[in-house]
């Protein structure tokens, strides 16, 4: 039995350190390799070059509060919103009266920003989102917030809203996930065209 | 539910049962070393594993033998995750320069990782180098979900097999496991995960100019790095503007896709697959779903395939496919409805379409939230794409119940098939004394060793998850991780010890796990959850193989009825119910009567 214990070890090591070497080098270079040759672009975060500057990626969302923007998500990453190195969700259970109280803010702030607003908040732009960094928020928070860009950038309310329906992404193939706007593209169309 | 929902639903459904029997098909003819389409190019390559290693691929080994493998080969790999860990600052591949990671959170990751568990008390783009990320966890990713299919082989050839001792090799098991299924459905996966946009490179990480900048106040801290307090114990913060963001890269594909396939579960990053570079769009959310329950439900077929009756296989498929449906379709419906405390708030309308949104990702939806859940806790996943501490009280509940069923509803890779092998025989030897007759299943008679061995199996989930819940309650180290208060509090302690006990991996993530206390004790859970049922089946695969085919007789029960599916499922929801209830009463149950009670 001892014998059998011992060659069992010498196996054992062996195939680890055969294995780490497969899976755990060879196996995500390969797939690195591979990946870098037929989608570079996303291989490498997907970012989204703005003359010249890398202003993001095109998957990771970012921090607006100023009104002249579209709003992501509320964001629960520390120290700061969308702190892309701290990705986190909020974690707070649905009878949390921290729960209440951060709804409650997000409402203050969206009346604050537009007060004579008075359509009902979808529940995207009030909630934290899982990751911290949703890109993404859905159409109706998107329409819910054109009211307010389109005074403060002094435009006509239709202007803002044929930008939005132009960067709706639909679901996947017709059927999967849910509609959304990307904020990030579209803060860049708004500077861009407006 | 929209008409939409149940589209997705039943697409997501079809795409799984289409693949159970091609996948399930072909890990029988690996198992069973027969000649395939893919030996041409894969066979040199496992020749030279044995040849290297010293394997003798034709040496059969007792239960005792394959045992002792199989634990050689554990103790080995959490050595090695360990002590990487432990030393990345020597190591390459550390662009961001990470310590050293701390002795209990090194331990809780190693042995939850060799387990298949992949409790995550660690925070990946902030703790981890690149090179542990791939040495370490994901090779433990392809190993541990290897080792436990290997077992499940051992019990199927327990069956299968009369007279003898044998029960096969763990070696070539485990190597056929990895170099034939895991690592080409891997590539597979990995690729169609880039396309979508996962990320899968080596650089360091890259800096974004914000559009807008940001203030935030940063608490200071002194050259400990412990924060600054004011004399009235509030931390001293200063004003910060950022410009630019920070954005971490990685090899994430690649492990993104064996900790689907193999029910791993542990993320790249810390907000696993709710994070959009582990899982940028509704169609990576579906290949990852898919991925969860895809090796679990083909390994009933092969089943099937090697006791060489089918029927047995949909059998076991069927049982669990009725326990999984009316329980997911519970969380959805629960998830699709806004939280009833944020409705009442009185300062704005609220538009209600998109259900219960708090920790959830715009592109995935409440739907494919809920949908996820019910996927990683029925199988021993434990990857998230969403919060399960911020779902409704019944939508939470259902993961955790799904988690203390034992991981039987399609379960661990190989770990949830030989799970609910051991409730078959339980099941068959609670008919047998129904009826007065020896309970026999697949012609071999279960006797009370087999007996013995599968309530071993059985009662110490439930002992090891209570006990150490019920410690964690009374303990101020237990309870000062508690994020939520009241009855949720309850949940988060329940959910972490039976998630780390029952090897699932998910949580109810608001508790700070990355404690002394949760990392030691978790980590022990973990372990007696994995190996305190994987021996006593290999026992019983021991015992089972010694056994002569009975011939049957009209006094045989059949175990592919509708009827025998029947007891079977009641078995296992009333063992999972009877013993859970009491704690689920004080926690969810308690929330859902706050929430919808008045």
């Amino acid at each position: 039995m001892k014998n059998y214990i011992f060659s069992q070890f010498k196996i054992g090591f062996l195939s680890l350190l055969f294995f780490t070497i497969l899976t755990g080098l060879i196996y995500p270079l390969l797939m690195t390799g591979l990946a870098q040759l037929l989608f570079s672009i996303q291989a490498n975060g997907s970012f989204i070059i703005n003359h010249q500057n890398t202003v993001g990626s095109e998957f990771i969302g970012q921090y607006f509060s100023d009104p002249k923007y579209f709003w992501g998500r509320p964001s629960a990453t520390s120290p700061y919103s969308y702190n892309a190195l701290a990705s986190s969700g909020s974690n707070l259970g649905p009878t949390n009266p921290a729960l209440i109280s951060a709804v409650k803010t997000e409402i203050e702030k969206l009346h604050a920003a537009n007060p004579d607003n008075s359509d009902p908040i979808p529940i995207e732009l009030l909630t934290q989102s899982g990751s911290g960094l949703d890109p993404h928020i859905s159409y109706e928070a998107a329409q819910y917030q054109a009211s307010r860009i389109a005074k403060i950038r002094n435009v006509p309310l239709n202007h803002i809203k044929q930008l939005i329906e132009k960067m709706i992404e639909k679901r996947q193939f017709g059927f999967l996930g849910e509609p959304r706007i990307n904020v990030l593209k579209l803060n860049l169309a708004l500077d861009e065209e407006v | 539910m929209t008409e939409n929902s149940i589209i997705q639903v039943l697409f997501y459904l079809t795409v799984l049962l289409l693949l159970v029997k091609p996948l399930g098909l072909y890990m029988a003819w690996i198992y069973e070393g027969q000649p395939c389409f893919v030996d041409r190019v894969l066979k040199p390559i496992e020749r030279t594993i044995y040849r290297l290693c010293f394997i003798k691929p034709e040496q059969e080994m007792n239960w005792k033998e394959y045992s002792i493998a199989m634990l050689v080969f554990s103790l080995l790999g959490t050595l090695a995750v360990y002590a990487i860990q432990r030393f990345q600052v020597f190591l390459p591949l550390n662009s961001e320069h990470f310590a050293a990671v701390p002795l209990d959170l090194s331990f809780n990751t190693a042995v939850s990782f060799i387990t298949n568990t992949n409790w995550q008390a660690y925070t990946g783009e902030s703790t981890l180098s690149y090179f542990t990320q791939m040495t370490a966890l994901t090779v433990q990713n392809f190993l541990s979900a290897a080792s436990g299919m290997s077992v499940l082989i051992a019990l199927i050839r327990g069956i299968q097999r009369r007279e003898t001792t044998d029960l096969g090799n763990f070696w070539v098991d485990t190597v056929r496991g990895i170099i034939y299924i895991l690592i080409p459905l891997a590539i597979v996966l990995a690729l169609l995960l880039v396309s979508q946009g996962v990320i899968q490179n080596f650089k360091g990480y890259q800096k974004a100019k914000l559009m807008q900048k940001v203030e935030y106040q940063e608490p200071m801290t002194d050259n400990t790095g412990q924060a600054i307090k004011d004399t009235a114990g509030n931390p001293i913060t200063q004003a910060k503007v950022l410009t630019e963001q920070v954005i971490p890269m990685g090899p994430v594909a690649s492990q993104v896709a064996i900790k689907q396939l193999g029910t791993n579960g542990g993320g790249f990053f810390n907000a696993n697959s709710a994070h959009p570079f582990e899982n940028p769009t509704p169609f990576s959310n579906f290949l990852e779903m898919l991925a969860i329950m895809l090796i679990p439900a083909a390994l009933c077929y092969t089943f099937g395939v090697m006791v060489k009756d089918k029927s047995q296989g949909w059998a076991i498929f069927l049982a669990m496919l009725l326990i999984f449906l009316p329980l997911m379709f519970l969380t959805l419906c629960a998830e699709h409805r806004v939280n009833p405390e944020i409705i009442k708030i009185s300062d704005a309308q609220i538009l209600q379409k998109n259900g219960n949104m708090e920790g959830k990702e715009t592109r995935f939806g409440a739907l494919n939230s809920a949908l996820w859940a019910a996927a990683t806790t029925a199988t021993a996943n434990g990857s998230v794409n969403a919060m399960h501490d911020s779902f409704l009280p019944l939508g939470g509940l259902i993961p955790l119940w799904f988690i203390n069923l034992g991981e039987v509803i399609f379960g661990g890779v190989g770990s949830g098939l030989y799970q609910m092998l051991i409730f078959i025989i339980i099941t068959v030897f609670v008919s047998g004394l129904m009826v007065g007759r020896t309970p026999e299943y697949l012609g071999k008679k279960i006797e009370s060793y087999e007996i013995k061995m599968a309530s071993f199996a059985i009662l110490i989930m439930p002992l090891v998850v209570l006990l150490c819940t019920a410690v964690g309650l009374i303990t101020e180290v237990g309870k000062s991780s508690i994020a939520n208060p009241g009855a949720h509090g309850l949940s988060e302690v329940l959910y972490a010890f039976s998630s780390m006990t029952n090897n699932n991996g998910s949580a109810f993530a608001g508790i700070n796990a990355n404690t002394l206390f949760y990392n030691i004790l978790g980590g022990f859970a973990i372990l007696i959850g994995r190996f305190w049922i994987a021996i006593p089946v290999l026992a019983i695969a021991g015992s089972l193989v010694q056994k002569k085919i009975v011939p049957s007789s009209a006094g045989t029960l059949p175990t592919n009825t509708p009827l025998f599916i029947g007891i079977l499922i009641s078995i296992v929801l009333i063992i999972g119910a009877l013993t859970f209830f009491p704690a689920f009463a004080l926690g969810p149950i308690v929330e859902q009567l706050m929430i919808y009670g008045y």
